[in-house]
């Protein structure tokens, strides 16, 4: 049997249909029982030396904000999924988490190309998603997005910051050799470095541009090219184990007395290295939120959240964990935000999505504005690998720190773009010693 | 061509230095995969996980060993051990109590049952070991460094690196050979290689064979962890990232061929760090290239034999 429509019934069932999800969002919401979030971040894989430190930290302040309360009122309930299975998994799980699961707010991802992929999804199914660590510039330069926001620095600042760091404290140098890992934060974050170097210091010769197998274990013959090529830099922005691996065996062969290494990620392997990491080379955090931070605008906060990390845990947080806070607190004064918006009512996913653009929200170290493009603006803090008698690892010294809207391309232009235009009186400009 | 040899002959050298270092790695744990493929005739996805967890072990035992003030030189006798150890004990239970049920299975079952071992391994170390880099570097550091001329330059290079892995691959390789052909064991781990009925039927116990050659393998990817790990830094993955490179290495050697394999693993190290230093985007490829067309010209492999199928 057929049904034949009028053609009244057509175009009322297809306004029907163009009209019906903005109806329904409008609706005033039910305040749920509990607030549930869909987190995604590494299980699983190479990439699990960051996720699952940055699971902990979620679960710990969840925890803390729940025996407080929760957020407006309501108790928080993570749900975690695994990013290591790759893309495709990990679409089909960010549409159960909301389909089936039912989460009110999505905290995505730490792999760039995760975030590439599914962060169309959020405008698909309409849910808030903070993208809590991935780094690619292409997300909010290459779109719109109503739902999502950075509750982070990215690559941009996060290379720039260190290319004028070394700029300022070693300007004489001639040539650089890159030993990136080869995925797309290794070809990235090199591009970016190496366009900003041609506008700040042009002239300077690149030696050898490595790309090592992503997940390498041996990084031998390549040290033994930088050792006979000598370059004054070497950038790597490789992590995890593979930086482990590298600095071991570089310094084992002192390839550290040649050459001044650019570590923009280290951070989150001092701990692992240990006594072995070299004095006197540059490293930074993705961020401001080093644990010997000298001023962080709220100390208690700070030494109260390294602290209760350190006692559940028993090591330092790394940086995937304090960028996971920023999701936290952010998702807290975004919610709070919406809430006193609508008097106390609860609000719908697009007014929700609203209270995120321009919000600034208060980290222990510094503040974060959350841009109209969605971009986060996060201070950068770069220094030289040192020693002291507090930490069993290294921490840096002579510490600068660089304002996140000084190193970010401005909202509306592409950062390739935007990194050739600079000038080199950038350099004397840019950021301050704290 | 002489022009280009004078520019880059120094370089040359160096890469040739670092290719017999890698080499030598590879060999270690693709000839085990190789003798359980040619006696099992099993594709051990699982032996990635084998060398992971013998370098896990080799790191934490020297670790705990290191703890207790054993001498600095003892590290080196510690990872051979431990490498014994994980093979003898995972060897004989896997044979045992997985692989002795899949033999009479389809190849893709075969293959399925060993990848779903691997995986459930890869969760087992994350268990024991957790997911921050491991690294316990001892023996690298007892053995100190040694400076090789470059021109009016030197490159300092490791002794573990030039001497130790290399070595331990000639070691084997001799030993492997002297045991195949030499003794009674050997020759029977050949005889049930090169035709398992005629082998069976002339009264061997294959099933004693396949465990012995089980555990030997299982040992072997296990010292190629050991080695690796006063190198590297140990992570959750490094197994998966061993075991592509070894299959290529088996695909290319031919089956169950102990001088390929050594051949291949040699081809391979040199072609890999040539390419660092001449064009590095090759490097991931040129193992992959040479197995094309190796395969191209020999489907056998470099030292296998055509079999003639039996009706």
């Amino acid at each position: 049997m057929t049904t034949t429509l009028s053609r009244r019934e057509v175009i009322a069932a297809g306004f029907g249909a163009v009209m019906l999800p903005s109806t329904l969002s409008a609706q005033p919401a039910q305040k749920p029982a509990e607030l549930k979030i869909g987190v995604t971040t590494f299980l699983s894989g190479p990439a699990s030396v960051f996720g699952v430190p940055s699971r902990k930290a979620c679960e710990m302040l969840i925890d803390q904000l729940n025996a407080a309360g929760g957020i407006a009122g309501i108790p928080v309930r993570p749900i975690f999924v695994d990013e290591g299975p790759g893309t495709d998994h990990l679409v089909g799980e960010i549409r159960r988490l909301v389909q089936s699961e039912g989460v009110h707010v999505l905290f995505q991802s730490i792999s760039s190309g995760s975030c590439l992929a599914c962060t169309p999804l959020s405008r698909e199914l309409q849910k808030v998603n903070l993208l809590w660590d991935c780094g690619t510039q292409r997300i909010f330069e290459e779109n719109r997005w109503e739902y999502a926001f950075r509750t982070q620095g990215y690559g941009t600042s996060e290379v720039l910051a260190p290319l004028l760091y070394l700029l300022k404290k070693k300007p004489d140098f001639r040539t650089v050799a890159v030993l990136n890992q080869d995925y797309a934060w290794g070809r990235d974050s090199w591009e970016l470095w190496k366009t900003a170097m041609d506008a700040l210091k042009p002239g300077v010769r690149v030696v050898a541009e490595m790309f090592p197998r992503f997940g390498s274990t041996d990084f031998s013959t390549e040290i033994t090219r930088l050792l006979a090529l000598r370059p004054d830099v070497i950038l790597s922005t490789s992590w995890g184990g593979e930086l482990v691996t590298f600095i071991r065996q570089a310094t084992e062969r002192r390839l550290h007395e040649r050459s001044m290494f650019v570590l923009p990620v280290a951070e989150a392997s001092m701990q692992i290295l240990g006594r072995s990491m070299p004095e006197g080379h540059i490293i930074g955090t993705r961020g401001d939120h080093w644990n010997n931070h000298p001023a962080p605008k709220d100390p208690a906060a700070f030494n109260a959240f390294i602290n209760a990390y350190r006692q559940r845990f028993n090591e330092y947080p790394i940086y995937p964990c304090h960028h996971m806070a920023q999701a936290v607190w952010a998702l807290k004064a975004g919610l709070e935000k919406a809430v006193a918006a609508k008097g106390g009512a609860w609000p719908s996913d697009l007014e929700l999505a609203n209270a995120f653009r321009g919000l600034t929200f208060p980290t222990p170290t510094s503040t974060i504005t959350l841009r109209e493009d969605g971009q986060g603006l996060e201070d950068q803090i770069v220094g030289l690998s040192s020693f002291n008698d507090r930490f069993p690892f290294a921490v840096p010294k002579e510490m600068m720190l660089f304002p996140g809207e000084q190193v970010s391309a401005p909202v509306g232009q592409k950062s390739t773009d935007w990194l050739k235009t600079l000038q080199p009186s950038m350099i004397q400009s840019a950021g301050r010693s704290i | 061509m002489a022009e280009w040899f004078q520019d880059n002959g120094l370089l040359l050298g160096l890469a040739l230095l670092d290719g017999l270092s890698s080499a030598g790695l590879i060999f270690l744990v693709a000839v085990g995969l190789n003798l359980v493929f040619g006696v099992l005739r099993i594709v051990n996805v699982a032996h990635g996980s084998l060398y992971a967890i013998g370098a896990y072990a080799a790191a934490s035992i020297g670790i705990f060993l290191a703890g207790l003030g054993l001498p600095d030189w003892a590290s080196i006798p510690t990872l051979i051990l431990s490498a014994a150890l994980v093979g003898a004990i995972l060897g004989p239970l896997i044979e045992r109590f997985l692989l002795r049920r899949i033999y009479a299975q389809e190849e893709v079952v075969q293959l399925l049952v060993t990848f779903a071992l691997f995986m459930i391994l890869e969760d087992v170390q994350k268990l024991v070991w957790g997911v921050q880099p491991i690294h316990h570097e001892t023996a690298m550091k007892w053995l100190g460094t040694i400076d090789v001329p470059f021109g009016a330059d030197f490159i300092p290079f490791t002794n573990y690196q030039l001497f130790v892995l290399p070595g331990f691959a000639i070691i084997t390789l001799v030993g492997l050979a002297w045991f195949l052909r030499r003794t009674l064991t050997g020759r029977v781990i050949v005889a049930v290689t090169t035709d398992r009925e005629a082998a069976t039927a002339m009264g061997i116990d294959a099933a004693k064979i396949f465990l012995l050659t089980f555990t030997f393998g299982a040992m072997l990817a296990a010292l190629g962890g050991a080695l690796s790990s006063p190198t590297a830094a140990l992570v959750p993955g490094i197994g998966a990232q061993t075991i592509v490179l070894s299959f290529a290495v088996v695909a290319t050697a031919g089956l169950g061929q102990i001088e390929g394999a050594a051949l291949t693993s040699l081809m391979m190290g040199l072609g890999r760090s040539v390419a660092v230093y001449f064009e590095p985007e090759l490097e991931v490829v040129v193992p992959y290239i040479i197995m094309v067309l190796v395969l191209l010209v020999r489907p056998q492999g470099l030292f296998g034999v055509t079999e003639t199928r039996r009706v």
